[in-house]
């Protein structure tokens, strides 16, 4: 189906299934059990999920597939939510211009940077892209304020033209990002017994638009533009020997990631209409850097399975502070108690960048394939044991034949 | 005149860290081949090495004096240092006062250590790996010691005063005659550009009169050949690694004055250092040294209000631009070996 | 006139005269050995002809045109494939990819996003990848992970990933170094095979002799960065000079 094969069509469809069904699926708790705190499924986290998927679906097929690491993809980022935000104050608040118009220009913002930083490889490369990343967060930050608002970032103001819109509603306020008409924000409830699900537009809005990325990504993958950029990060001097110049390659992936980049910010700003320039910065770089490695760079559900990991820990991970801690562990005898809080909570809570860090080094250390890999090996040992049972079995049997 | 001058001395204590943090990095690239994205880290955990001492230094205890009363009746209580009851008042508050100097010493070993740990422990193992890998498992570390200095110190910014007697400033102007107050240089910058130089002469001199730095240096030439001469490359190299470290972590000591320590500060250093060791040339020592002081000036004459009027914004980025071209020019950088790293 | 023309390239390095008055021409459908102590400058000769080095002085004509100035990958759009040294394969994907990338290459370089394998196009170039792999005797390897096969196995792979090319010159650098004696044996009898069948021109550089006149038709013995003599194997096998040349580097 879609020009997919079998296995592909049918990772497609898992993925499809998971992230229309995510309103259920991540809020497996009822709403007032002390669980609940693990739920995940409320629009802003979810809208999160996807959008970091996109982002980190795009840097994959840079990083996954050339191998060309890049410290500066946030720029893209950044990029694309800023021109989402001047569509929406210059233009109207329908979304599909600026979600356009931000792919657009952080493609060809991608092109400028891409075009000069692939004159170098290895770490020169990413030493490059880090340095345009910094200088666009700079100059986001002081000389363009006109056009980034600086340090207090770029928002809706009732005195913005939208020229095919309303500068401000009926009631005086800013109007709100909608899908010809459909509210971003609007968000329909569904409760269930105990349960509570919610349904929100604007999470719908970017899990399909992840899927199409996601779709276009399998395609290149599996195309012959996938296979020389495989061969890009394999061996580059037996790709200029066999007549191919590695650069348009490599440039192109460049700029399709830039493209993702770019579609990632423009939904960011389609869901809430502000830009920052702290988006650019190079640790929000790093981050999408972490979600390629530690799902699985090269794989294709990787990027996505990481991305959501980290958000999901991020959030939920983060919330659980001393008292949560104390009521999970009070069963325990009171020194016991005090003694595994005090190990586990430098961990949990604020301290969740430290076990992000950790998690990220073990995998580069004992697991380069990420998640992925991770999940493969499980897999395989489950099936070797299944298959050692049999010829264990059989091996009995033998002599009492 | 003076003004021009103003910017160079203000262009040297930065460039000092710069230069510091540099020659460590290009140091360690230049003996073991290794991108350490960590070396920020060191250079943030050197200046919490000042934070400790002068923390540990003024642990106090409580005295209640009975003779004297405050207004309700209570008895007075006093804090009081443990080291100044030890050793009297003014010893004691002396040595409180001169904690940042103090700090070095006491930093050398930790740093050391640390350094030691990191080789043996992490980076051995990526010596055969691809530079991304090194990029990637350097970068995981230093999250976590960026977070484990968050988790023990808070996140906000922890002033760190140099001792009274050196919080003055030093009338250059008047020096060289000028007028009085045109170039006012404070006396602990001067401090840390002559412990900058003192460290860097003392790093190179090690390299280049010792019979260790030699071995050191012809190993950065041609690793294999002096591996076959069975000579065991790999303890210098660790070695070589906890000198690079000491050397960040120094350089954070002393800095801790000037900018109050914070958690983020290694990676706020870090990426411009990057960009110091490629613009000075991969591998190379005085390239690393030459660059960090150049790119501390052009930062200084860029942040001047006269550059800035002509150029917007160029105080933001001069260090990136210069990065790029050079990397694009001329990518071994101003001082570096022809044919190390060029593509 | 010769396929290829090389006439009186110098190449220096600092002190160092690489090459001095290099002159060769090498004859349309022959097998050329380049052979020489070490040190004789075979490398820097080869590097000069693929565009990785640039001479001092001199020029370097195939089939008419210069090639000097210009980068690896349009000197290998001439028509010029090269054999290195070491492998050089695309280790990280399946043996048919590599075989398949260099169909795509003198197809058109192909940044389309058909699937392999599903769309008409593709498979024909999967087809003619696995008859190449037939000729190779590899068919059975195909879907083998190429960084992990033995050294012979990957010569043989990369040799016919610069047929697939179909070259006109194919140049080899110590095909078989560091090779056991059988993989040795293998790859002299596929490059024989090669050149019996085919209308290709060879250029091989070559320290191992068995391996020289068992393929080559011409030798020319290259001592000190200058070419000493140029002659059939028979002749060159008695010539004193050459003697004197390797004696030389023996004592």
């Amino acid at each position: 189906m879609f020009g997919l094969d079998k296995k592909d069509t049918s990772l497609l469809i898992i993925v499809a299934a998971l992230t229309m069904l995510a309103p259920f699926l991540l809020n497996p708790f009822p709403a007032e059990s002390a669980m609940a705190q693990f739920n995940a499924g409320y629009p802003d986290l979810m809208q999160r999920f996807v959008i970091f998927g996109i982002f980190a679906i795009g840097f994959n097929i840079l990083f996954g597939l050339t191998g060309y690491l890049s410290f500066g993809h946030a720029a893209f980022l950044g990029v694309g939510s800023y021109s989402a935000v001047w569509m929406f104050k210059l233009l109207s608040m329908n979304v599909v211009p600026a979600i356009l118009l931000s792919v657009v220009v952080a493609g060809v913002f991608a092109l400028l940077i891409g075009f000069v930083s692939l004159r170098r490889s290895g770490i020169y490369f990413s030493i490059l892209t880090l340095a345009f990343a910094q200088m666009s967060f700079n100059l986001a930050y002081s000389v363009l304020t006109p056009i980034t608002n600086g340090e207090t970032g770029l928002q809706l103001t009732l005195n913005d033209p939208r020229v095919l819109g309303v500068s401000s509603t009926a009631d005086g306020s800013i109007p709100v990002t909608n899908l010809f008409g459909a509210e971003m924000r609007a968000t329909y409830e569904l409760a269930l017994g105990p349960w509570n699900f919610q349904f929100n537009t604007g999470y719908y809005l970017s899990a399909i638009l992840m899927l199409l990325s996601f779709y276009l990504a399998i395609r290149i993958f599996r195309s012959p533009f996938g296979m020389m950029l495989r061969a890009v990060k394999s061996n580059q001097t037996r790709m200029n020997y066999t007549g191919l110049n590695s650069r348009p390659y490599a440039l192109a992936a460049f700029v399709i990631s830039g493209m993702y980049a770019g579609l990632a910010g423009g939904l960011m700003a389609s869901m809430d209409p502000l830009a920052g320039a702290e988006r650019m910065q190079w640790t929000a770089s790093g981050e999408v850097v972490l979600m390629t490695i530690l799902g699985g760079a090269g794989t294709l559900i990787g990027p996505v399975l990481g991305a959501g990991f980290i958000k999901y820990f991020e959030n939920i991970f983060s919330k659980i502070n001393e008292s949560i801690l104390h009521k999970w562990f009070a069963f325990m005898p009171d020194g016991l108690e005090d003694t595994l809080i005090a190990l586990v909570y430098p961990f949990i809570g604020k301290g969740w960048h430290l076990t992000l860090g950790i998690l990220f080094m073990l995998v580069v250390i004992f697991l380069p394939g990420g998640l992925v890999e991770g999940g493969q090996r499980i897999g395989r040992l489950f099936r070797r044991k299944k298959s050692d049972e049999k010829s264990d079995k059989s091996s009995q049997s033998t002599p009492a034949e | 005149m003076d003004a021009i001058i103003l910017q160079i001395l203000n262009g040297l204590d930065k460039g000092s860290a710069y230069a510091l943090i540099a020659l460590g990095l290009t140091l360690i690239f230049g003996t073991l081949g290794v991108v350490n994205f960590a070396h920020g880290a060191l250079f943030m955990i050197g200046a919490f090495c000042a934070v400790t001492l002068s923390r540990i230094l003024n642990l106090s205890f409580e005295i209640v004096d009975e003779s004297r009363t405050d207004f309700l009746g209570n008895p007075l209580k006093f804090k009081t240092t443990y080291i100044e009851t030890w050793l009297g008042p003014e010893m004691g508050g002396t040595i409180i006062e001169w904690a940042v100097p103090l700090a070095i010493l006491f930093s050398i070993p930790i740093m050391i250590a640390i350094g030691f740990i990191m080789e043996r422990g992490l980076i051995k193992h990526f010596y055969k790996r691809p530079h991304a890998d090194q990029i990637l498992v350097t970068f995981g570390l230093a999250i976590v010691l960026q977070e484990i200095i968050k988790y023990f110190y808070g996140a906000n910014p922890i002033p760190t005063p140099a001792p009274s007697a050196l919080t003055g400033s030093l009338d250059f102007g008047e020096l060289l005659g000028f007028q009085a107050n045109a170039v006012i240089y404070p006396y602990w910058r001067l401090v840390y550009f002559v412990f900058a130089a003192l460290i860097i002469g003392g790093v190179f001199a090690f390299l280049q009169f010792t019979t260790f730095g030699m071995v050191v240096r012809a190993g950065m030439a041609d690793r294999e050949t002096v591996g076959l001469l069975g000579i065991n490359i790999d303890r210098r190299f660790t070695i070589m690694f906890g000198i690079a470290a000491a050397v960040a972590g120094l350089a954070g000591v002393m800095y801790a004055p000037i900018n109050s320590p914070n958690y983020h500060m290694g990676m706020d250093f870090l990426v411009l250092s990057f960009v110091v060791v490629v613009v000075g040339g991969m591998g190379s020592l005085p390239g690393a040294v030459l660059a960090g002081f150049l790119l501390g000036i052009l930062e200084s004459f860029a942040s001047m209000n006269e550059v800035k009027s002509i150029f917007p914004g160029i105080d933001q980025i001069v260090i990136y631009l210069v990065a790029i071209i050079i990397l694009l020019t001329r990518p071994r950088g101003l001082m570096g070996r022809k044919g190390v790293m060029e593509d | 006139m010769g396929i290829l023309e090389v006439k009186n390239v110098n190449k220096r390095f600092g002190g160092l005269q690489a090459l001095g008055d290099v002159n060769l021409s090498v004859a349309e459908n022959s097998c050329h050995a380049i052979i020489g102590p070490n040190g004789a400058g075979k490398s820097t000769l080869l590097n000069v002809l693929v565009g990785k080095l640039i001479p001092d002085t001199g020029s370097v004509m195939f089939d008419g045109q210069s090639v000097l100035g210009r980068k690896p990958y349009e000197i290998n759009q001439m028509g010029i494939s090269r054999v290195f040294q070491t492998p050089e394969i695309f280790g990280d994907l399946s043996v048919l990819e590599n075989m398949m990338i260099p169909i795509f290459a003198k197809r058109d370089g192909s940044f389309r996003m058909h699937a392999i394998e599903r769309s008409d196009q593709e498979k024909e170039v999967v087809e003619k990848a696995e008859s190449l792999l037939e000729d190779l005797n590899m068919v059975d390897k195909r879907h083998f992970h190429s960084a992990s096969m033995s050294r012979g196995d990957k010569r043989r792979l990369e040799i016919g990933m610069c047929l697939a090319q179909s070259p006109r010159l194919l140049l080899l650098d110590e095909p078989t170094a560091g090779m056991a004696r059988a993989d040795t044996n293998n790859t002299i009898d596929l490059l024989k095979q090669i050149k019996d069948e085919r209308d290709i021109t060879i250029a091989i550089i070559e320290h191992d002799m068995h391996v020289v006149f068992s393929l080559a038709e011409r030798i020319t013995v290259l001592a000190q960065g200058t070419p000493l003599v140029e002659d059939t194997p028979e002749k060159i096998k008695g010539h004193p000079k050459v003697r004197e040349a390797y004696l030389g580097e023996a004592a």
